[in-house]
């Protein structure tokens, strides 16, 4: 089997370029729109470079899990439209849409940014679900990226419907909105031969090796992390794309600042 | 009881104000962004593109496949359940029957023309704003098509017969209601969706019908424009 | 007399009455109804003395006889190889029509040209069902290596190519690549990084204003530019 792209890619990172140009670590312009829809409880809407996603939140009133009487959850769904993508079909969600919602959701909970103890409104009996979906609009390469910056961004822009005699009244916003502690950014890393690159685009994504997505807080913590990609990758290479990863995450983060 | 002013200040014959844009998704082989007031309609068209499984392909021409989604994040009340719904899945046929006569597909037998219509935004009129984005994305992905199709939703409320029901207009309660989508070929005047929910009596049918005409002529002239200023530079 | 009511490079849209009157003569992307000349297609006009033609500036490629393009192997059989056009129909390159060395039956195919390869080829033959036969027999039919393969605007390309190939070479001598345009909308370009990204930038540049007047002179201006900041960058 030919794979002619990758070897090119190679070739380019001889020069410390990439296929359109930009150097190893360089990101795609990247812009965040908050309260990107009106009609969702808090929105944002994510470019990096023609890669273009919306996450929207609505939340729900419901009974607590019996294992955390005083807390409430969050939910994260991935849609990978097929209006997005030549590649994506209708119907339920692909694994490949499981795992990158299972990933943003993970960046997101183990980071404790949101205290759970705050979304509840009844102990034992009422707690806040926030259920945020992310759908993708235009697939251009790093939806993982694109869906992490939009769920946070529509965290942060999140205001709850007013709650009165136990209905919801989504028509009515007040101005609580949710307290984040920190803003958990995800960086995915990418590996193609002995180089690493960030954001990979369309054509990108086809040759790699392997993929570290990489979770960070603005002190550098890491709180989530995974590794995809058909090769293996060497205990070097797991600390460099790390290290990336912190390191772009505090960029990114200033964009939803 | 009568209804004496539209509950936002806009004639009885005025749509809400319409946005439209081309090509907003570069991926699409054509595809279209439509907003008529809240409700925010984006197209993907895909194709002419392979079919499988086999036994769908038609030797004769390719097939057109349409499929509505509203996004779960969309609706102004509770939360849309992912998936496709029965009423998605009848918007999505009759979206299909409204699109395919003006279309002209024998050129590319045994393929498919795949067209995706998802709302980040709805509040009343989706269908038809989903109608409206197909076209145009159809114009743009390079399709054969006698014309355009533009729709909207006519009716009446209390006793006008009003164009581009809203939300709180398809739900009054002080009088009845007819909810009427109209599609139409707008240079040839011919109907491609009709559907109606509510009472309304032949005549005041056949006096709404001639003012959905007007509006979908008037709506034609919004999608003209768009997808010529995409080529502007 | 008819009453023509669009000029040369207006943009017309499906439904769009663009003459009227018996005569003139509708061409392709526009049909007649009635005394109307009416858009077909999304597309830009152009009046070839009584017809009225529309140049499309979009829509997936179709298989033509005689076209050459570039495909990718998909698919090797025992008779023969699979390509995929960048289209919604493959095409079908049969041993007799690889290669001009003599090949035994039953001989391992990949040999020639293997899942992946990515081959110029022309187009022998398209049935009305649009099943497509190609040779490898032909001048500058050859299989790539290296360069990098780029999608534009099957409809771009006669733009792309220029008069007997004048816009291409434009592109080649500023940029020094070897360029290879399918006919298919895929266009092959190997050199060196900087002047494979020009050459591609350049290419996009056409793609979006091929439909705008000047655009020999906007793209000879634009190579120099870029060339004169390559030299200072350097």
């Amino acid at each position: 089997m030919n794979n002619q792209i990758r070897t090119h890619i190679i070739k380019l990172f001889n020069s410390d370029r990439r296929l359109d140009g930009r150097k190893l670590t360089e990101y795609r312009k990247v812009d965040v729109q908050l309260n990107a829809t009106s009609t969702a409880e808090g929105s944002a809407r994510v470019k990096i470079g023609e890669t273009d996603v919306i996450a929207g939140i609505k939340t729900e009133v419901m009974e607590p899990y019996p294992d955390s009487p005083s807390e409430g959850s969050i939910m994260v769904g991935v849609e990978l439209l097929p209006l997005s993508s030549p590649d994506f079909e209708s119907g339920p969600p692909s694994a490949r849409a499981v795992e990158l919602a299972r990933i943003v959701d993970r960046g997101i909970r183990e980071s404790k940014c949101l205290d759970f103890k705050s979304l509840c409104i009844k102990e034992g009996e009422k707690i806040w679900m926030v259920i945020i979906d992310v759908c993708i609009i235009n697939d251009a390469g790093n939806l993982f990226d694109a869906a992490a910056l939009a769920a946070i961004a529509a965290l942060k822009s999140m205001r709850f419907p007013e709650y009165k005699d136990d209905k919801i009244d989504y028509k009515k916003k007040t101005d609580k909105g949710l307290e984040l502690k920190d803003l958990p950014i995800e960086v995915t890393v990418i590996k193609i031969g002995d180089k690493f690159i960030v954001d990979a685009d369309s054509e990108e994504e086809k040759a790699i090796d392997a993929r570290l997505t990489v979770a960070s807080l603005s002190d550098g913590t890491l709180c989530a992390m995974q590794k995809g990609g058909d090769f293996p990758l060497t205990d070097e290479d797991i600390c460099k794309m790390v290290e990336i990863g912190i390191e772009k995450a505090k960029e990114l983060r200033k964009l939803v600042k | 009881m009568a209804y004496k002013e539209r509950l936002n200040g806009r004639k009885f014959d005025e749509t809400r104000k319409i946005e439209a844009k081309a090509g907003v998704i570069p991926r699409a082989d054509g595809s279209a962004m439509f907003k008529i007031g809240n409700t925010w309609a984006y197209a993907a068209v895909y194709g002419p593109r392979n079919l499988h499984p086999k036994f769908l392909q038609d030797p004769s021409k390719g097939i057109l496949r349409c499929n509505y989604n509203m996004m779960p994040f969309s609706s102004s009340g509770d939360r849309v359940r992912p998936g496709s719904s029965r009423r998605s899945k009848e918007i999505s046929l009759v979206t299909e029957k409204a699109l395919l006569p003006i279309l002209d597909l024998s050129e590319y037998p045994n393929s498919v023309v795949d067209v995706f219509i998802e709302f980040p935004q709805t509040e009343a009129g989706s269908r038809c704003a989903g109608i409206c984005a197909a076209a145009m994305a159809l114009a743009d992905a390079g399709l054969a098509m006698k014309d355009l199709v533009a729709a909207v939703s006519v009716g009446r409320v209390d006793d006008k017969l009003v164009v581009d029901l809203d939300y709180n207009e398809e739900s009054y309660e002080e009088g009845p209601v007819a909810d009427i989508p109209i599609a139409m070929s707008p240079n040839y005047g011919k109907v491609t969706l009709l559907q109606m929910d509510g009472l309304i009596s032949k005549e005041q049918l056949k006096k709404v019908i001639e003012m959905g005409k007007k509006a979908c002529k008037d709506i034609y002239e919004v999608q003209k424009k768009a997808l010529k200023d995409r080529y502007k530079i | 007399m008819s009453k023509i009511n669009v000029k040369n490079k207006d943009i017309a849209v499906p439904g769009e009455v663009l003459a009227v009157g018996m005569e003139s003569f509708p061409g392709i992307g526009t049909y007649r109804e009635g005394e109307n000349i009416v858009a077909s297609r999304l597309g830009l006009v152009q009046l070839d003395g009584r017809t009225i033609k529309l140049i499309l500036l979009s829509g997936r490629y179709i298989p033509k006889r005689g076209d050459t393009i570039i495909c990718k192997v998909i698919n090797v059989g025992f008779s023969g190889w699979r390509l995929e056009t960048n289209g919604p129909y493959s095409a079908m390159l049969s041993m007799k029509d690889a290669t001009s060395q003599f090949i035994a039956r039953g001989a391992d195919l990949t040999q020639f040209y293997d899942l992946g390869d990515q081959i110029v080829c022309s187009i022998t033959n398209v049935t009305s069902q649009k099943l497509v036969d190609v040779t490898m027999k032909g001048p500058g039919l050859r299989k790539l290596s290296g360069g990098r393969i780029i999608e534009v605007s099957s409809n771009k390309v006669p733009r792309i190519i220029g008069k007997q190939g004048s816009m291409v070479s434009m592109i080649k001598d500023a940029t020094k690549c070897n360029i290879t345009v399918g006919q298919n909308g895929l266009v092959w370009i190997d050199g060196s990084p900087e002047d494979e990204l020009l050459a591609i930038t350049t290419i996009r540049k056409i793609e979006e204003e091929s439909h705008l007047s000047g655009l020999t002179d906007k793209i000879k201006e634009f190579l120099d530019k870029n060339k004169k900041t390559q030299k200072t960058d350097k």
